[in-house]
């Protein structure tokens, strides 16, 4: 065992002198209270260890004690429902066991629950070849998620013994191979680390948000990965949250990495209540929650995003599709800047560690579809989507223009649409994705035909607008012809009508891929019909007058069956009523 | 309530004369042993006095500890340093309501001195987010702008954003007098004056008297020519006061902290002095969690009548909200009141310009039972047809207003009225309900197929609605 003594103490990094033998990133206790730690530095007999709670009242010469290994994760069931601090600590029991409504510093909790039972069903047999990733039982986590216990990576060899059908804890021993080597319910894994997998699969399934702009506009695909990026009060958090809620996956994990209090509270009180739209249970049942928030400790600040995706990749293992929602990656960049500064490391770009750019890269890769491993040919992903809190909502900082380089869409949010009360704020003009060609065979398929040329005309339709608006900001809009003055005004319904989503209303809060698709192609049938009766000289103040337009724009909130029987209708109707019109 | 940092020593404690280094607030001590990190020392000067003190970094043998009250007097050779084995603690009892203290908690209104029950760490500890409750409750701060269109609620922790020269302290007093719940529980007062002038301190003392809050308000006071590193402890022990009212005392507590820019200059100084790494504009890195450890003290907890409400006052320097001060504070708080100078110079008051404002929390405290069933619809319709007016008005500055179509016109007169009679109240109170009834007039002024927004509570809440139908369809 490695013990050393505190030398130095500033904020959350110590300095432990006697510490050879203990390598990079093990797993350390502080002090004579234990208060968790990580050696982040190594330079003769001394490390260096961020710790993960507050140091007040450290004192030098206090034990420092190595564990010998590196921040693990206890994987298994009973994850899904849980909350979780930004090193596996289940928040429900510190509170049960301290009693106090306050985080105490030193609390050790177990990540799981080692009294509860599992229906355990073996798959597996006796004399049976398994390696890393065959699953070897099952047990049913929650209502709705089936667990596969599966052989932790680097196992290997011939099962001798299994244990029957039955209710086992966490603790009992499911299988033996014939060198000794134990297999539970539960394994380890260290957080810095990627899971393995057989090899990455090429994203084309879309990741369904119901969210029309994102849909329609800027789809990532399943196994992708995005950013938001945003100042506050630009909705970066309710769109993160309605991902969470309403994205077309099997699990999510919500990474809540030093942010507010409340808003986890929100998340707390609000997740175990929603019914989920995908199983009729509880959309707890299918969430893991980690939440650091801002002013706890920094370093576990640090720790919490691997923490989250460290989970999303064990249940993308046993073949789900998961989204990891990080709220905010920025916090997190804040706390690596911390940290290297209490080093005395050189600076880089504002202030930020040389290495933002590596770390940033590293941890975004471990997105993706993948083939597991093991038999069944199992194929799960992992989405990630990150928000980004530029300081003053300037985008050229490092922690977005980083980010940007390693991930494949951008939603930007945009605080002039947050002042207007355009929600979701995303700009259409400053987003972008590189999923497009991958996913719209999919929406091809699935969707329309010509699901593309609509999103296209209707991206142009926006772009044109954008342009018309700079002439108006200099001769006001009746210099206009009335050609260009009917773009401004589609323009305009496709912004409020389609674009602007109202994520509290209980239809509007979810759209179906098909319902976004018609109500565009209805928008632009009006144009289509508007444009054409123009032509023949109708006045636009006659084209604006028709009554579809009305009813366009309560599509968005009418059932979504209703409206998708209605649509195609609605469309017919428009080009009699436009034909219907007189010219005066 | 925190955890208590066991500091198991000798009872004899010992003075050191080991100073070697004096820079800005810091000095350096040598040769000391078992020290922990953020014990509080005792400075004892050459003259006799003594000074208080906290250790920021401890190296080996070696401390680095800033002086609270400035190390101007301070020497090498004479100037001794005793540990005091403890962390920064105040003293807490119920008396504290209706007292005057300096910035680190002393009493300095010449009354008696306070027969603590409790001694508590300032530095508190986060709440268990499993352990928090939800806000849910409006509270009615008698100010349109703010409850119609930027909800309080009780728990919440919402900042104004101000600039020199704007009257965020008369606002803040307008609040405090003002403020109340449905239940109709008075708040009790924490108010934490970090560097404001002595006629700022004397305005609010004398808003207390006048109003009889005094005896519910505890004042802590840090004057603009008191030490500046003093401001460091300020909000904390406010902050624990306010919890412990709050988490022990059952109180609902409101804390107002003025100025938070003073506190983040003060934070700048030492960080400065230490010759760290800074971040942008000489602000430490670490700012973000600092603030976050003082803005994060507010909310409700499970199964607890208090709850803690944070009203924090800063100055954003050249009126620049992405200055790295409000920028910070609007990443921690739920949302932000900002005040406008240009609405001030025109004599609004109060002079919140209501478009870069927002209460995250507003939801959770508005609607039905709460305030009224069409707040929130009224609300957005409200920012969108004000966002619209003050487009044109731009607009209007190079096109002329003839240029403009009706409609747009009658935007260009909303977004005036909306100024002089929602935002423009002056120093009187208004009922939810009369917020959103002058809400309904100004409406009333577009066209009805503009109000997209309020669709369905036309037939309810529209005042001329069924006229205007009506002569529509000529059954006039």
């Amino acid at each position: 065992m490695i013990v050393g003594t505190l030398s130095k103490i500033t904020g959350p990094v110590v300095v432990a002198d006697g510490m050879t033998g203990t390598k990079m990133y093990d797993v350390v206790r502080v002090g004579d209270a234990g208060l968790m730690g990580e050696v982040i530095r190594l330079e003769g007999e001394l490390a260096t260890i961020q710790v993960y709670e507050d140091t007040s009242g450290l004192l030098i010469g206090e034990p420092v004690e190595s564990t010998e290994g590196p921040l693990k994760l206890e994987l298994g069931p009973g994850l899904l429902s849980s909350i979780y601090d930004g090193i596996q600590r289940p928040l429900p029991v510190i509170a049960e066991d301290t009693g106090s409504d306050f985080i105490a510093r030193g609390t050790v909790a177990s990540a799981l629950d080692r009294k509860k039972l599992w229906e355990y069903t073996p798959v597996a047999e006796v004399g049976q070849q398994v390696s890393a990733g065959d699953v070897i039982g099952t047990t049913p986590e929650g209502a709705t998620v089936l667990h596969r216990i599966m052989v932790p990576p680097s196992v290997k060899g011939t099962i001798a013994k299994m244990a029957p059908a039955g209710s086992y804890t966490i603790d009992e021993v499911m299988a033996v191979l014939e060198d000794g080597t134990e297999i539970k319910m539960s394994q380890w894994w260290p957080v810095r680390y990627g899971r393995p997998y057989k090899r990455k699969l090429d994203p084309t399934t879309p990741f369904m948000t119901g969210m029309r702009i994102l849909d329609t506009f800027f789809p990532v695909a399943l196994g992708g990965n995005a950013i938001i990026p945003g100042g506050f009060g630009t909705g970066k958090t309710v769109t993160q949250q309605s991902l969470a809620k309403w994205a077309d996956v099997d699990i999510i994990v919500y990474v809540g990495c030093g942010e507010r209090g409340n808003e986890m509270t929100e998340v707390l009180a609000e997740f175990p209540e929603l019914d989920d739209p995908r199983t009729g249970h509880k959309l707890m049942d299918r969430t893991v929650l980690v939440a650091n928030t801002s002013n706890m400790p920094v370093a576990a600040r640090e720790a919490s995003i691997y923490t989250g995706v460290t989970l999303a990749e064990y249940y993308r293992d046993m073949g789900y599709s998961v989204a990891m929602m990080a709220d905010s990656t920025s916090r997190w960049g804040e706390a690596l800047r911390e940290v290297s500064g209490r080093l005395e490391e050189m600076p880089g770009e504002e202030g930020y560690p040389a290495y933002l750019a590596t770390r940033l890269a590293s941890f975004y890769e471990r997105s993706g579809r993948c083939e597991a491993l093991g038999d069944g040919d199992r194929v799960g992903s992992v989405t990630m989507v990150g928000a980004v809190s530029p300081p003053g909502g300037d985008m050229s900082e490092p922690m977005t223009q980083n980010s940007l380089r390693v991930t494949g869409a951008f939603w930007a949010l945009d605080t002039s649409l947050a002042h207007r009360r355009h929600f979701p704020a995303i700009s259409w003009t400053k987003s972008y994705t590189l999923y497009l060609g991958q996913v719209q065979d999919w929406f091809e398929t699935e969707v329309a035909d010509d699901w593309r040329a609509v999103r296209e005309r209707a991206m142009f339709i926006l772009q044109k607008e954008t342009e018309l608006q700079e002439i108006v900001q200099l001769v006001g809009p009746d210099a206009l012809p009335e050609t260009e003055k009917i773009i401004l005004e589609v323009a305009r319904m496709i912004r409020e009508d389609f674009l602007q989503q109202f994520a509290f209303d209980a239809v509007d809060a979810y759209c179906p891929p098909q319902k976004s698709y018609w109500i565009l192609k209805t928008i632009l049938a009006f144009n289509d019909g508007a444009t054409q009766a123009m032509s023949r000289g109708v006045s636009l103040r006659q084209v604006l007058q028709m009554p579809a337009r009305d009813e366009i724009s309560t599509l968005k909130t009418t059932p979504h069956d209703e409206a998708l029987e209605r649509m195609p209708e609605l469309v017919q109707e428009i080009s009699e009523q436009i034909s219907g019109i007189e010219v005066l | 309530m925190t955890a208590e940092a066991t500091l198991d020593r000798s009872l004899l404690s010992t003075e050191y004369r080991t100073l070697t280094y004096v820079t800005g607030p810091l000095i350096f001590v040598e040769n000391v042993h078992h020290v922990a990190y953020n014990e509080m020392v005792a400075v004892l000067m050459p003259d006799g006095s003594e000074r208080s003190g906290q250790v920021l970094e401890v190296s080996g043998t070696t401390a680095v500890i800033q002086v609270f009250e400035g190390t101007q007097g301070i020497d090498i050779d004479i100037t001794r340093v005793r540990f005091l084995e403890e962390v920064a603690k105040i003293d807490v009892a119920p008396e504290l309501l209706g007292r005057i203290l300096n910035g680190t908690g002393r009493p300095i209104d010449g009354g008696a001195p306070i027969m603590p029950e409790k001694r508590l760490d300032i530095t508190g500890s986060p709440i268990n987010p499993y352990r928090r409750a939800q806000p849910a409750d409006f509270i009615e701060t008698g100010i349109s702008a703010i409850d119609g269109l930027n909800t309080l609620v009780r728990g919440q922790k919402l900042p104004i954003f101000s600039g020199s020269g704007l009257p965020a302290n008369e606002l803040a007093a307008q609040i405090i007098r003002q403020a109340r719940v449905k239940s109709g529980e008075e708040f009790a007062i924490v108010f934490g004056a970090m560097g404001i002038t002595h006629r700022e301190a004397a305005y609010f003392m004398n808003q207390f008297e006048s109003t009889g809050a005094l005896e519910r308000v505890v004042f802590f006071l840090n004057l603009a020519d008191d030490p500046t590193v003093e401001r460091l402890l300020t909000p904390k022990c406010a902050l624990t006061v306010a919890e412990y009212l709050a988490f022990e005392k059952d109180l609902q507590v409101l804390v107002i902290l003025s100025d938070m820019t003073n506190y983040c200059e003060a934070l700048r100084e030492v960080s400065t002095a230490r010759e760290e790494v800074p971040g942008r504009r000489g602000y430490p890195g670490y700012m973000y969690t600092d603030l976050s450890t003082i803005y994060e003290r507010a909310g409700r907890i499970k199964g607890q009548k208090g709850s803690v409400t944070q009203l924090p006052i800063l100055t954003m320097p050249d009126d620049d909200i992405t200055h790295p001060i409000p920028d910070l504070t609007g990443y921690i708080t739920e949302g932000q009141i900002v005040l406008s100078r240009h609405l001030h110079r025109r004599g609004v008051f109060p002079p919140i310009d209501v478009l870069p404002c927002l209460s995250r929390l507003m939801n959770l405290g508005i609607g039905e039972d709460k305030t009224r069933d069409d707040h929130r619809a009224v609300a957005n319709q409200l920012y969108a047809a004000y966002a619209q007016g003050r487009d044109l008005r731009r607009l209007v500055a190079i096109v002329g207003e003839e240029a403009l179509s009706d409609t747009d016109r009658r935007y260009l007169h909303f977004a005036d009225e909306f100024e002089r009679q929602i935002i423009g109240q002056g120093d009187v109170g208004r009922s939810i309900e009369e917020t959103l009834g002058i809400g309904w007039e100004l409406m009333s002024g577009l066209p009805l197929g503009e109000l997209k927004r309020v669709r369905d509570f036309i037939d309810q809440y529209h005042p001329t609605a069924a006229t205007e139908k009506a002569a529509e369809t000529g059954d006039l």
